[in-house]
């Protein structure tokens, strides 16, 4: 299945779910959030939320701001 | 003491760290400008290591409060989700909620700034709304239940100071909550003028993070929020047209 991360589009296996894309894309789980299609994906719901093709998946963390 | 949300602040001085060239230097101003408040956006992963990777460790160290703010938004409704995902992130309900009208000068949209505070009051946030320095603006964010207010002096990022002094007098006088003077600052003295116009606290990032030594210029900001806070309680004397002597007239010599 193909999903969009941050604007770049990646293969996955077949019941990925965000859990598995935050994985892929950052080491650290501390300080990020989680956007599916627009909507807040709670950390608690990451491993059971499975993604379906042509998903938008957001992965954000903390950058300098002021 | 400072008090926002129910938590106390001893440093009136909140800090952005937009803008630093590298996170040493911001370390070392976080450390010397003595704020327990630091704001921080929220950015994709991938643009946001090859920025500022360790960020929030660095903050961890500093012992500081992490405000995450909304900054790049241009919708109420984009500001909410942005918000939301912070609170996820940084395990916060504290937010310096930006809404802005306008890519050139930054300011904040006033109708779409108030439609995001109501929903995000209602959603649980402490919200701390960047907003103008409309009195009006000011005071009906205060009705919807924000934590503060937070009117800009200037544009962010232009260095121009307190555009209007008369107008955060005012908004002082009429809301009964934290006032922050945020954007705008260039330097120590806009810092100190703010305190002495009656503002609680003062929001810097680019005055400090792109200064020459941001290290110093974190002192300097410090020291005039300190010494505005006490002019500001200390009473001012009065302008006047005419001089008024200092010296007394009596016992003058006749020569």
């Amino acid at each position: 299945m193909k999903v969009v991360v941050n604007g770049n589009p990646r293969a996955l296996p077949e019941g990925a779910t965000v859990a598995d894309v935050v994985r892929v894309v950052t080491s650290v789980a501390r300080g990020v959030a989680v956007a599916v299609n627009g909507e807040v994906v709670p950390r608690a719901g990451w491993a059971g939320a499975a993604l379906r093709d042509g998903d938008q998946v957001e992965v954000l963390t903390a950058a300098q701001g002021g | 003491m400072l008090k926002i949300g129910g938590v106390e602040l001893r440093s009136r001085l909140i800090l952005g760290t937009g803008g630093a060239s590298n996170l040493d230097i911001l370390e070392r101003a976080v450390k010397e400008s003595g704020s327990e408040l630091v704001t921080v956006s929220l950015r994709r992963v991938d643009a946001a290591a090859t920025m500022n990777g360790g960020l929030l460790d660095m903050l961890d160290r500093c012992g500081v409060r992490v405000l995450p703010n909304t900054a790049g938004c241009y919708t109420a409704r984009e500001a909410v989700k942005v918000a939301h995902l912070a609170r996820e992130a940084f395990e916060t309900p504290w937010v310096k909620l930006e809404v802005i009208g306008d890519e050139r000068t930054l300011l904040p949209d006033g109708v779409e700034l108030l439609r995001a505070a109501e929903e995000l009051v209602a959603d649980g946030f402490q919200v701390l709304p960047y907003t103008t320095d409309d009195p009006i603006l000011a005071r009906r964010l205060a009705d919807a239940g924000c934590a503060g207010v937070m009117p800009a002096g200037s544009p962010i990022g232009s260095g121009l100071g307190v555009a209007n002094p008369h107008h955060i007098q005012l908004i002082r006088q009429s809301v009964d909550l934290p006032v922050i003077l945020d954007a705008g600052i260039g330097t120590a003295s806009d810092a100190a003028l703010a305190m002495e116009l009656g503002c609680d606290a003062v929001m810097v990032a680019s005055a400090i993070t792109r200064a020459a030594d941001p290290v110093s210029m974190a002192a300097a900001i410090r020291h005039a929020i300190e010494a505005g806070r006490l002019a500001s309680r200390a009473g001012r004397i009065p302008r006047r047209f005419h001089a008024l002597a200092s010296t007394p007239d009596e016992g003058r010599p006749h020569l």
